[in-house]
């Protein structure tokens, strides 16, 4: 990789967030790599969700599916007393990845607004899914007794330690998504987002490459969604809600679409943003909601695409 | 026999207020090109401003004077400060513009009203039941939902298919960019036209204000389904709209009552008491996917695109 500006920014910004728990322990507020944590892991389901919206220009408004699935994965293992680390990611990786198989498989014979509703739809059925299951708790949700094991190699249930698994995790998606995007196979689905007609035309099957794309951010976010069990030791179908997936695209959106670090600044932002405000006044979303207006705005692409245009800027005067 | 018709009544009755919804939404949609989650907001300030005004004043027919022209100029304010700068975005600025309105509104009621509920209660007139048929007794107010809904329907029709403005609207929502060109004032339609939207929203929320609860998010549950609504019916098509409501309406509560004796006859009576209201969540959304899979232009889409 060339070390462009925004290289520069990325290393940076991961740099500061493994710094997260030594600040944390400095200011003395454990609270802080708990926050962090649950942002991470938001950020690994913006990042999955960008690698489809923002590359393949596929504008899933049911992406807390997965998030759900991942968690339920894990909770239902525990319930059932299998606290194996291996197993349970295992399933959340299965599971989301065959979920968003048959989804994808159906909602991508459709384009435009109606893919945006039948992914919602979809959503939906699985969020009513999780209200009817009696046995893990319906509606109320259930709590999950043991963090994942992994062979005891790692303990989750230490705050510190499941921060930096969580980055880890970050990370390892971030250098797999952008050998992705610069692969042939990223080459292809952009190309179906620019002009898909042509793309077929000159002979790409862009149906399989869109599903394939769909199926990889499925699985990336149900990773995202075991590690939330793990974050919360509870589980939902509010994880589900169509609320959640709309988040997940603004913190797309506020970071910077086709980007794959943006929706990581997104997150960070968007959370933090909620909870300084949170701590001002309880009508922080009152503050929020404009905040987010204005970005769409003024900030059109998003507050990395910023860096962005700055680098081109300055290739352009240089 | 009495007990389905009777659900078949509640079921027009749902099936009427969503098409209040969904009217102006499909509109909106099929003209501007525009996604609004924040219609559902519009419906939410409907339903305070009625209930408050009416709990104030006493008088019905003044809250809802008072409501629908809350929600009026609310609508048109943010058409003009907000959606004019979106119309030639894509439909990604446009949910996240309007998600971030209905943070803003949802938070704002509470801020005047507070957390709890308002309480709104039907107005004497429209209270008690009325026997619609020998030894099937039905809630007035219920019936006068169902009476307004469909005669905003006819309203509504006959302003699209025979006034000059429902033509200028016809054009728009086939080819917008023709309709500019023939020295249409665009602007204005589109106020105009989200006005109107926002006026039945409002509408459809005040009526529904003493059935569900008037409470901070109460649109965005019924957004959704409005969103389905206009999906299945084509989205542009006040024709699909209306019978798409009416099917969504009829269809989401009838499962909801019978789904799960209808299970219960093919499986065991636990595995039914599960999978019933389970299902019956989900019918709609099956419903809307099924329709996407076979016409995937939905009911009626509109002509000329």
């Amino acid at each position: 990789m060339k070390f462009s500006p925004q290289a520069a920014a990325i290393l940076l910004g991961l740099a500061l967030l493994a710094l997260v728990p030594v600040f944390s322990a400095l200011a003395g507020e454990s609270f802080y790599v708990d926050l962090f944590t649950r942002i991470l892991i938001f950020a690994i389901a913006a990042m999955s969700l960008d690698l489809i919206l923002g590359y393949g220009g596929m504008v899933s408004f049911g992406h807390a599916a997965y998030l759900g699935i991942g968690s339920y994965a894990v909770g239902i293992l525990d319930h059932y007393g299998v606290d194996n680390g291996f197993l349970q990611f295992a399933l959340a990786i299965g599971a989301s990845a065959a979920v968003a198989l048959f989804i994808g498989a159906v909602s991508l014979r459709t384009s435009g607004v109606y893919f945006i509703m039948i992914t919602l739809a979809f959503t939906q059925m699985i969020y009513f899914l999780g209200v009817s299951l009696n046995t893990f708790g319906g509606d109320d949700g259930m709590n999950i007794a043991h963090n994942s094991d992994f062979a005891g190699l790692i303990d989750l249930g230490n705050a510190t330690a499941l921060y930096y698994f969580v980055l880890g995790f970050l990370i390892l998606f971030l250098v797999l998504g952008y050998r992705l995007v610069d692969s042939r196979f990223g080459m292809a689905i952009r190309g179906a987002k620019s002009n898909e007609r042509r793309m077929i035309a000159i002979g790409f099957p862009t149906y399989r490459y869109k599903l394939a794309a769909f199926v990889i951010a499925g699985a990336v976010c149900g990773v995202a969604g075991a590690l939330l069990a793990n974050q919360s030791l509870f589980m939902s179908p509010a994880i589900m809600h169509w609320s959640r997936s709309g988040e997940i695209m603004v913190m797309v959106l506020l970071g910077g679409t086709g980007t794959l670090f943006g929706p990581v600044v997104g997150a960070v932002v968007l959370l933090a943003l909620e909870n300084t405000l949170s701590g001002y006044t309880e009508h922080w979303q009152a503050i929020l909601g404009p905040i987010l207006v204005l970005v769409v705005l003024f900030a059109r692409q998003g507050l990395f695409g910023l860096v962005e245009r700055r680098a081109a800027h300055g290739a352009g005067r240089g | 026999m009495l007990f389905v018709i009777e659900q078949g009544l509640n079921g027009v009755q749902f099936g009427v207020m969503l098409f209040l919804m969904a009217a102006g939404l499909t509109l909106v949609f099929g003209i501007m090109n525009m996604i609004n989650l924040a219609h559902g907001s519009l419906y939410m300030i409907g339903a305070y401003v009625a209930a408050y005004a009416f709990g104030a004043t006493g008088s019905y027919l003044l809250s809802i004077a008072v409501a629908l022209l809350a929600a009026l100029l609310v609508g048109v304010a943010i058409e003009i400060v907000v959606f004019r700068a979106l119309y030639r975005r894509d439909h990604l600025d446009q949910v996240l513009a309007t998600f971030g309105l209905i943070l803003f509104f949802n938070e704002i009621v509470r801020m005047i009203w507070g957390a709890t509920a308002l309480y709104a209660t039907i107005p004497g007139f429209l209270a008690g039941q009325t026997e619609v048929l020998p030894g099937l007794p039905y809630p007035t107010y219920r019936l006068a939902i169902i009476a307004v809904g469909l005669g905003v329907a006819l309203l509504l029709y006959y302003v699209v298919a025979k006034t000059r403005l429902g033509m200028l609207i016809r054009a728009g929502a086939s080819n917008r960019e023709m309709v500019g060109a023939l020295g249409v004032n665009i602007a204005f339609l589109y106020t105009l036209v989200f006005g109107l939207g926002a006026v039945l929203a409002a509408l459809s929320g005040l009526m529904a204000g003493p059935i569900f609860t008037v409470e901070s998010g109460m649109g965005d549950s019924v957004l959704i389904l409005a969103f389905v609504v206009i999906v299945i019916g084509g989205i542009g098509s006040i024709r699909g709209a209306f019978v798409a409501s009416l099917l969504v309406g009829v269809v989401d509560t009838m499962g909801r009552v019978f789904l799960r004796s209808i299970l219960a006859a093919f499986m065991a009576r636990s595995a039914a008491d599960n999978a019933g209201p389970a299902l019956a969540s989900m019918l709609i959304y099956i419903l809307m996917a099924a329709v996407l899979f076979f016409r995937p232009q939905g009911l009626f889409p509109p002509r000329g695109r």
